[in-house]
């Protein structure tokens, strides 16, 4: 993070999740705990009294959860369990009746009897084996916030009460808060944690505001109605700007979104290089919501759609009617284009409590993905199920991930058969032919790309964990993230190996890493014979531009040269060199950062 | 009186915050007072947090003890929620 002091102006560089530029007054959104202080009760009256000040603050949080209750939405009332958990918690004797008893005998405030007993709870739940049990302590601490605000008078606020135009800076969103957003109110959010990922971010993507995350220190540098500028495509806020910097800025928001909407326009139009060379480009999306921005965006369809939010979202394993629903609204939506359906991929250790795992050394080499599907072979097949009765409603494409070898191919494809089979008997439609694929991430599945070749209908390269697995990088260590390089020539190669496989067999080979949204990698992977590219849905009319202005033909030439360069340095180097005037022009109306703060920086010292 | 019997837990969740809150309501409608556990850790069963320290997975038994008049009762309508998995379908 980058800080600069200039009088009272700040400047805080974190991550752009959500594109756009916004200029307006900050809320903060005050997550924080309630300072907790020692009070000793000489008084005996005094004693009582705080007993039953206590008392009035769990039965004031009684009705303010059951106030929530009843507030939420039909659909989110197979949820409401965890709110009648609060309230029993509320009641509970460990929580309620050992304050009580504390207070009476210790003779001290009604705060620090309260702490005292979470301290007790929390002792006791640190030493639960059980993952999920143990992390149940975040709703005793979330009750006993809340008694605690109502003992220090203050409201635990809502984010649905919001009713002026502002922004809102919060440590971090939970999805609870960001579901409650009154939509028409926020004009963006910027957090101290999160990442690209997170739901904050999503939610912002989806409802088209602007969003900063990862700021750190944010929520320490501004007050209530502070005036921000939040900067979503260069990942920048700046706190109390004077005139100067607030005019510039409103000049530079007209130029870009005057340039975007250039784009956005020929965005609908086909992605085909100078000579006619069509190249498929598709939306990776995450959430149902996120299919009509990918249709604006001009995707040709949804070229990696991922199904774990369902089954993180809850800790009951989602029913196949609920998973059946999704895709059917997807397919249905995005169709004539096709949804490529990809299966889980998680491990047990991130899904619910239904399957108790032990934890792992190396989560990222042990049972997740379609190894955990082949051995949960129930929730695998509901989730099969699910995908073909979708088949029925678009054209629908199923993917498994992770496969290293023919072996689990094949023993995945006798389930879907069985699955198949199943269907049949009990009279479901569903499509019979539905297009099978594999994604391309683990080495060894790279070199047999040859033998895959031969049962799949489809090849889709995911060059973010291909690169981690090729070059043993943990891309969230920090002492090797650096080596985590997209251009390192054996990638290149293991991409063109790939392709070249496809071709002789005859099958498509698309690519969904990040790699497909980085204006930079456009044309090595239109040169390599690439045949559908699918990324971010934000990113979709810069890729298609960048594609209508390359020449296939160059692009085999360049790349044979590249090809040969032997450091990810010398490649990156080289590419810049080719493309400089093109991504000049983007550089300059702050459109790649986006997409690729690092790019840019690289670009500008480079 | 006091009553003493070993239950089964049978439910895919194993014992967990809905199935506590069962048992904390079900007891509470006795004069009894229950205490469960599971080999020497000992829960209170009018408190949910504290038998969710058990961490009951399927298939782990536990013992129950209920002290007072209406204690066989409370074992008997114990045994049966146990029986019926919590109320849950798997």
């Amino acid at each position: 993070m980058k800080e600069t002091h200039k009088e009272t102006v700040k400047r805080l560089k974190g991550i752009a999740v959500s594109p756009g530029v916004v200029i307006g007054k900050a809320r903060l959104v005050d997550r924080s705990r309630v300072k907790i202080l020692y009070q000793y009760l000489v008084d005996e009256r005094q004693v009582s009294r705080e007993a039953d000040r206590f008392k009035e603050a769990i039965s004031a949080a009684r009705e303010q959860i059951i106030a929530v209750k009843n507030k939420m939405p039909e659909q989110l009332r197979k949820h409401s369990f965890i709110l009648d958990t609060h309230t029993m918690i509320l009641d509970d004797s460990m929580f309620c009746n050992a304050t009580i008893q504390t207070i009476l005998s210790e003779k001290i405030n009604a705060e620090w009897a309260l702490k005292k007993s979470v301290q007790n709870i929390e002792k006791l739940f640190a030493q639960i084996d059980d993952r999920y049990i143990k992390e149940r302590i975040v709703d005793v601490e979330y009750v006993a916030e809340r008694v605690l605000r109502n003992l220090a008078g203050k409201e635990q606020e809502s984010l649905s009460e919001i009713n002026e135009r502002v922004i809102i800076v919060a440590h971090e969103l939970s999805p609870a808060d960001t579901s409650s957003i009154n939509i028409g109110k926020v004009m963006g959010f910027i957090t101290d944690v999160g990442g690209r990922t997170s739901h904050a971010a999503i939610m912002a993507q989806s409802l088209k505001i602007p969003a900063v995350v990862g700021l750190e220190t944010v929520t320490h540098h501004v007050q209530e109605g502070t005036l921000l500028i939040v900067d979503g495509y260069a990942g920048e806020v700046i706190i109390a700007p004077d005139d100067e910097q607030i005019i510039l800025f409103q000049e530079k928001q007209l130029q870009r979104e005057r340039y975007e909407s250039s784009i956005i326009r020929l965005s609908h139009l086909p992605a085909e290089t100078v000579e006619g060379h069509r190249v498929a480009v598709r939306a990776n999306i995450e959430l149902l919501e996120e299919v009509v921005a990918a249709k604006d965006h001009g995707a040709e369809g949804i070229g990696l759609y991922r199904t774990e939010y369902h089954y993180l979202r809850s800790a009951n394993l989602p029913a196949e009617e609920e998973l059946f629903e999704d895709y059917k609204q997807v397919a249905e939506i995005i169709s004539p284009s096709p949804v490529t359906i990809r299966t889980l991929d998680l491990g047990g250790d991130r899904i619910s409590s239904e399957i108790a795992l032990t934890k792992e050394a190396n989560p990222a080499l042990g049972l997740r993905a379609i190894r955990f599907c082949l051995k949960e072979v129930g929730l695998f097949k509901s989730q099969l199920r699910a995908i073909l009765r979708a088949s029925a409603f678009g054209r629908v494409q199923l993917m498994f991930p992770m496969i290293s070898g023919v072996q689990e191919l094949l023993d995945s494809k006798a389930i879907l058969e069985e699955v198949m089979n199943d269907l049949d008997r009990e009279g479901h439609e569903y499509d019979r032919h539905i297009r099978v694929g594999v994604m391309v991430e683990v080495p060894s599945a790279v070199a047999v790309a040859d033998l895959l070749a031969r049962h799949v209908d489809f090849f889709s390269i995911g060059t973010n964990d291909l690169v981690q697995y090729a070059l043993a990088i943990d891309r969230v260590n920090e002492h090797v993230a650096y080596m985590y390089q997209p251009f390192h020539p054996a990638i290149l190669r293991m991409i063109r190996q790939v392709v070249e496989a496809g071709n002789k067999a005859g099958i498509d080979v698309a690519l969904c890493g990040e790699m497909a949204g980085d204006p930079l990698c456009t044309f090595i992977l239109v040169g390599l014979g690439i045949e559908e590219l699918s990324l971010n849905p934000l990113g979709i009319p810069i890729i298609k531009k960048i594609i209508r202005t390359l020449s296939l033909e160059e692009s085999r030439k360049d790349l044979e040269e590249i090809l040969d360069l032997d450091t990810a340095t010398k490649v990156r180097d080289m590419i810049k060199a080719k493309m400089r005037p093109l991504l000049k022009d983007l550089d300059q109306q702050g459109l790649i950062t986006s997409y690729n703060n690092q790019e840019k920086r690289a670009l500008r010292h480079g | 009186m006091e009553l003493t019997r070993k239950l089964l837990i049978n439910n895919e969740l194993g014992l967990h915050a809905r199935a506590a809150a069962k048992i904390v309501s079900l007891a509470g409608n006795y004069k009894s007072t229950l205490c469960l556990g599971r080999g020497d850790h000992e829960a209170d069963g009018s408190s949910i947090l504290s038998i969710l320290t058990l961490a009951c997975p399927k298939g782990t038994e536990v013992w129950v003890k209920a002290v007072g008049e209406d204690s066989e009762a409370l074992i008997e309508a114990l045994s049966r929620l146990f029986e019926q998995k919590f109320g849950e379908a798997r």
